[in-house]
């Protein structure tokens, strides 16, 4: 027997489905279309997919007829045995009707027999071969329907995810900043995996199961129209239990969802914020309130897996139903002659053939939603403006070029938002600017423009000469380096991160950067020495320890231009003493931009820019400003113990969308999220 | 460890068991008789001639039809309330261990880890449960049922089974087997893929300035495409599993046809025994296959397990004593007397003979490099830690000996990672003390340099905040949790570098006014900045869990190396002096 029970694979659907409400895409149809039209560079091996599919269903389907060829054969020889040999089969019946059998004369007449051969085991073997033939070789062909398939989505996806990674890279930081950091990651990993693990269970399943019921619905007819009537009684049965059940225990699975949220929730925060939670006392409250979260959960989780429970034994009991009418319609059939034994055995096996895949579709449809809603997202994505491209043809500089002026520059994110207007400065070859001021979009903002991650709305920058805007990126990101407050390392060796400055370094001169940057020290320290790992969370180094990893990642980069934001709070004392001074040692012979926290660098500066309100408010030299009594020596006295009264910038206020998140302006200094460990 | 899990919490639930087990055994049963009845419909009915045994039998299997559905749907009832039951005494348990918990065990598992016990983990066993009381009960119940009733109808013919069924074993054995670990490794790929990910978002400025797209590009599609081959290897495995079930249930029908022919031949059996016995057949084959998959959940349930029984097992450290001390009226003194802490089984000793004072009224500071012990120490006061020499007394009474309710009473914690909790901006004060009036919180708020952000806010007192204080900027939350020490009064302040995220002007701020609203409270504070401390009335340098100085900040300057140093990097000459 073909086809009935279980479908091999991770058990959704009616099988306690706890997932989550699906969520819905907003354009079904065309979203997955394009989705679809992922595939299409393997649109032949597609071909190939459903032409072995047709082939496999086909002949799956053609199975149980036969096998109730062979069982007719069997019963044939089972009625034919005990029959005297020499009679014909006429003259048998007739002789059955009049004993007075007439039930049994009818079921007679309409079997192929002849009395008294017993059964015709040439005939059935040769059945049985065929049989055994038809369904190896639908099983041969449903396998490698399989695998091309598993091969084809395996490409698409790898197709799309590298889709995405092409965009990343061309999309203008402008994108990042005004995108929050955990919808974009979700976007580009939950998103893209979801589409994958909806490609993989729902193609196959799909086009398998749609040719099934296909086939399996003409067989039947082709058997006996009236049973197949009988068998298509399940369909609105089972449309009908599913929907009643799955809307009653949608609201439970929802309820259960929201419970466990808040429950969760506490649980997040109880354990996040343990000290607190003992320290203020409020071990108790916090337990009585778990308490009763919990008996929530306990009472809506019940519910939902209850009723969703159900689902399984009323389609059984669908399924049974109709065995029960088959067997007794399929008897009586037979009885009167109207179909054979074989007919029947063939029937039940289809029957079960034929709700299988319903209720496979059935399931199919939540997956296939959340599929597309993924798919639509990541779409989104794609379809974002891209960076301007770069000039063509690009002017270059020569490889020493360090000297930065600014031109007249405005800039602002936002049209309504004032930022930089008019600001001209220049910066002479080996000088160090100090930006200084309260914390706020200002002097990011500057870092921003040099790099080019963001382009003047007016004016030029110009470096020995040549505006920027003239130069390729690349070309312009290649003479500057960037030491920022946030030190960014990815998860490879200590080595591998400081060879992200020069990639073509020698294992040399990398030692010289790392020595240059007080790296070295406590590398000998660790066990593996530059092959240590660093892991995601960077708990092997402290920040400290980070921190003068990116000073020598700069070291090697050997750039004429240099940025460095100074901030460095939650580092040991110790180690800021080798950053500042690695920091210093950086700046020789190199241009370079700090955004200047300590005040000897301040007070060394070449040039002092002191920024407000995201606008420069003054420039000069050290003792030039103090003199003028502005804004700079505002700041500078607010070294002092005495707090001064707040007669200077009023605060910024956030700006949302198309700026960089930015602290609060008044009181703070920025302090970055990744931690230092326990002191 | 998953087996001691489940006794210990199924077994007060011993009546839903027995009801789950009889519940799903009459519903096997039944399922297993229906195709016996068949089999009579087609003997001695159909090739009876006798129609209306036809209509009875078919009768009785509708009787018993629903019967079993009955019998189902109770078993579901008794299987879910014992799975959801246990998981939430479970998570119960849990939640109370954990809350239990000194800081060291924390530290030992970490707060994420201790999350995922709580939530996902239970979970998994959970559903575990679930599916067990539902299928995995049912399942060896339908083959060993089918096995005996295939048996009675056609003995002759019973040989097939002991052919099939353990063909049909090994080949899902087999696959499965392959499958588990397949499934994890394309898993773990598509985590590695993931991390590239957001390494790439986070540090999208740096990759740009470095001019690495292509490097990073590359770095991706390798992970990529490591994916692809771990995907393609578990979706072969999944490709086969289909059909190779298939054969071997469409070759065990035909041999049963076969082989039965032979038999009838003979006048052995019967049409109908054939139906039946094909039908059994297939029933065995199913009940085998969803076994085999059940089972590969019970790994995945055992690991999870086996955290769960971790937590479970861990003794917290930090105990309330059976008898509290009596305590003398709330002064403020804090002794360290030659104290040592060092976690278990660590040969370094994180603090040695620590020993200092801290009179009523005054302001300690404690500075050091990274890993000098300084969020120990002062851990030890509210005995977030228990030292493991030596002894810490707030007001002449071993911290050890308080009712830690008047111990917490006593002191007030603000950490270097403020954390604020779900709520607003008053729940959160609140938290220091749930009597305080709205006047008492703006006072706080006043003494803590954050009423001109509150008073910013809309709903002000009222304002939300979201779970961690995440809509918050970093300043605003230290100020808020500071405010909410204030509420508390404690008599001990400790401040364990929470000044970090303000700028110099409200650092000072805030320490005048601490200065002067609350003059007779002892502060404890860890600082980095050497401006924070300047005018503390006694510093502590630790280098390495020793105190390696100790004096004003003048003494220091002029007796100290490391301290002097540690100046040197901070301020000019010129404010130094």
């Amino acid at each position: 027997m073909s086809g009935g029970g279980m479908r091999a694979g991770r058990g959704r659907g009616p099988m306690g489905g706890m997932g989550a409400p699906a969520a819905k895409a907003q354009n079904f149809g065309p979203s997955a279309k394009r989705l679809l039209g992922m595939l299409r560079p393997d649109a032949l091996w597609i071909a190939v997919v459903v032409l072995f599919g047709v082939i496999s269903v086909a002949l799956s389907v053609v199975g149980p007829k036969l096998l109730g060829e062979a069982t007719n054969v069997v019963v044939a020889g089972f009625i034919s045995k005990d029959m005297p040999s020499g009679v014909t089969k006429a003259q048998v019946i007739a002789q059955i009707q009049a004993s007075g059998n007439g039930q049994v004369a009818d079921m007679l007449r309409g079997m192929d027999f002849t009395p008294g051969q017993g059964i015709d085991v040439g005939r059935l073997g040769w059945l049985i071969a065929v049989v055994l033939t038809v369904y190896i070789v639908s099983a041969l062909f449903m396998w490698l329907q399989g695998r091309i398939l598993n091969i084809v989505v395996q490409r698409a996806m790898h197709r799309i995810r590298m889709l995405v990674e092409d965009k990343l890279h061309r999309l203008p930081l402008s994108y990042y900043d005004r995108s929050q950091r955990g919808e974009l990651l979700s976007r580009v990993t939950n998103d893209v995996d979801n589409i994958g693990q909806t490609l993989q269970q729902s193609m196959s399943q799909v086009v398998i199961s749609l040719l099934t019921v296909l086939g399996v619905l003409i067989m039947m007819f082709s058997i006996s129209p009236l049973l197949a009537v009988i068998a298509l009684v399940t369909i609105p049965l089972t449309i009908v239990i599913t929907v009643l059940v799955a809307r009653r225990s949608q609201k439970l699975f929802v309820a259960q969802w929201a419970a466990t949220g808040v429950l969760n929730a506490r649980v997040e925060e109880t354990f996040s914020g343990h000290a607190i939670v003992k320290v203020y006392g409020h071990q108790r409250d916090v337990e009585t309130a778990f308490r009763d979260e919990n008996d929530t959960v306990y009472r809506a989780s019940f519910g939902a897996q209850f009723v969703s429970g159900i689902i399984m034994p009323a389609m059984m009991w669908v399924g049974n139903l109709v065995y029960v009418a088959i067997a007794v319609a399929g008897g009586l059939q037979i009885a009167n002659g109207s179909i054979s034994i074989g007919g029947v055995q063939a029937f039940i096996q289809y029957s079960r053939q034929f709700t299988q895949p319903l209720g496979q579709l059935g399931s199919m449809a939540n997956l296939l939603q959340s599929g597309v809603a993924s798919a639509e997202r990541v779409f989104e994505l794609l379809d974002e403006a891209e960076e301007s491209p770069d000039a063509d043809p690009a002017l270059s500089v020569p490889a020493d070029a360090s000297e930065l002026a600014f031109e007249d520059v405005a800039f602002r994110y936002l049209p309504d938002t004032p930022l930089i207007g008019d600001l001209s400065l220049a910066a002479t070859p080996g000088s160090t600017v100090a930006i200084v001021g309260p914390t706020g979009a200002g002097k990011t903002t500057l870092v921003n423009l040099i790099m080019r991650f963001y382009d003047v709305d007016s004016g030029r920058i110009l470096l020995d000469g040549v505006d920027t805007r003239q130069m390729t990126r690349a070309d312009l990101r290649a003479r500057t380096g960037m030491v920022l407050q946030d030190t960014w390392l990815f998860s490879g060796t200590i080595r591998e991160n400081i060879a992200y400055g020069r990639p073509e370094a020698s294992e040399e001169e990398i030692m010289d950067a790392a020595t240059a940057a007080y790296v070295d020290r406590f590398v000998h320290a660790l066990p593996d020495g530059y092959d240590t790992l660093l892991d995601d969370e960077a708990t092997n180094l402290s920040a400290g320890e980070r921190q003068l990893v990116t000073i020598a990642r700069a070291f090697l980069a050997d750039p004429r231009i240099l940025i460095l934001d100074e901030a460095t709070s939650s580092v040991d004392t110790r180690t800021e003493l080798l950053i500042q001074r690695a920091m210093s040692r950086l700046r020789t012979d190199r241009t370079s931009f700090v955004i200047a926290h300590r005040l000897s660098t301040i007070r060394d500066a070449d040039l002092i820019l002191v920024m407000e309100s995201g606008s420069i408010v003054e420039q000069g030299t050290h003792d030039e400003l103090l003199a003028a009594q502005g804004a700079y020596w505002r700041l500078y006295n607010a070294q002092f113990e005495a707090p001064v009264l707040d007669s200077g910038a009023p605060p910024v206020p956030a700006m949302a969308g198309g700026v960089p998140a930015a602290a609060d302006a008044v009181g703070e200094r920025e302090v970055p999220d990744a931690a230092e460990g326990v002191n | 460890m998953l087996g001691r899990l489940l006794v210990r919490y199924l077994r007060p639930g011993w009546p839903l068991i027995l009801g789950v087990l009889v519940f799903q055994i009459a519903q096997s049963l039944a399922s297993l008789w229906l195709p016996t009845l068949q089999a009579d419909i087609i003997d001695d009915g159909v090739l009876k001639g006798d129609i209306d045994f036809i209509w009875r039998t078919g009768g009785i299997m509708l009787v018993i039809s629903l019967g079993q559905i009955v019998c189902a749907v109770v078993a579901v009832y008794f299987g879910s309330r014992l799975a959801m039951g246990m998981g939430r005494d479970v998570r119960n348990d849990l939640f109370h261990r954990v809350v239990s918990f000194s800081q060291r065990e924390v530290g030992q598992y970490g707060a994420p880890s201790l999350i995922t016990r709580n939530t996902n983990d239970v979970q998994q066993v959970q559903m575990l449960v679930q599916m067990s009381a539902t299928l995995m009960v049912s399942a060896p119940i339908l083959a060993i049922g089918g096995v005996i009733f295939a048996i009675r109808q056609d003995v002759g013919l019973s040989w097939l089974m002991g052919v099939s069924v353990p063909v049909l074993l090994v080949i899902v054995s087999l696959i499965v087997v392959r499958m588990v670990p397949a499934f994890r490794a394309m898993q773990r790929r598509i985590d590695r893929v993931n991390q590239i990910m957001r390494e790439q978002l986070t540090g999208i400025r740096v990759v740009r300035a470095f001019v690495r797209e292509r490097e990073e590009r590359a770095r991706f599609e390798k992970g990529s495409a490591d994916v692809m081959e771990s995907g393609v290897r578990a979706g072969n495995l999944m490709a086969i599993m289909f059909p190779a079930v298939m054969v071997v249930l469409n070759v065990s029908g035909a041999a049963v046809i076969w082989f039965g022919a032979f038999q009838v031949q003979a006048g052995d059996a019967q049409i109908g025994t054939l139906f039946a016995f094909l039908t059994y057949m297939m029933q065995i084959l199913m009940g085998v296959m969803m076994a085999t998959f059940m089972f590969v959940m019970i790994p995945r349930a055992a690991v999870c397990a086996t955290r769960i029984g971790e937590v479970l097992d861990t003794e917290p450290s930090v105990t309330a004593p059976d008898t509290a001390a009596e305590v003398p009226a709330p002064v403020g003194r804090v002794v360290f007397d030659h104290v040592d802490f060092a976690y278990p089984g660590a040969d370094d000793a994180v603090l040695h003979d620590i020993s200092f004072t801290v009179e009523p009224g005054t302001t300690t500071a404690i500075i050091g490099s990274t890993g000098s012990g300084k969020t120990t120490l002062v851990g030890l006061i509210a005995r977030l830690f228990d030292v493991t020499g030596g002894q810490v007394t707030v007001d002449g009474v071993d911290v050890r000996a308080y009712d830690p309710d008047e111990l917490w009473r006593r002191t007030g914690l603000v950490q270097q990672r403020a954390f604020l909790f779900s709520g607003t901006i008053a729940s959160n004060l609140r938290y220091g003390d749930e009597q305080a009036t709205d006047e008492q919180l703006w006072e706080a708020l006043e003494i803590a340099q954050a009423t001109e952000f509150v008073e910013a806010m809309p709903e002000q007192l009222g304002a939300p905040i979201a779970q961690g204080g995440t809509n918050v900027s970093g300043g605003q939350r230290q100020r808020l949790s500071i405010a909410r020490a204030l509420v508390h009064r404690p008599e001990v302040y400790i401040f364990d570098d929470s000044f970090s995220a303000l700028d110099l002007r409200t650092d000072a701020a805030l320490r005048h006014a601490l200065a002067e609203r609350i003059p007779d409270a002892t502060r404890v504070i860890v600082a980095q900045r050497v401006s924070t401390i300047q005018h503390a009335d006694q510093i502590l340098v630790l280098d390495h869990g020793r105190i390696v100085g100790r004096g004003t900040h003048d003494e220091l300057v002029a007796t100290n190396e490391t301290y002097r140093e540690i100046v040197d990097s901070q301020l000019s000459a010129k404010e130094a002096a």
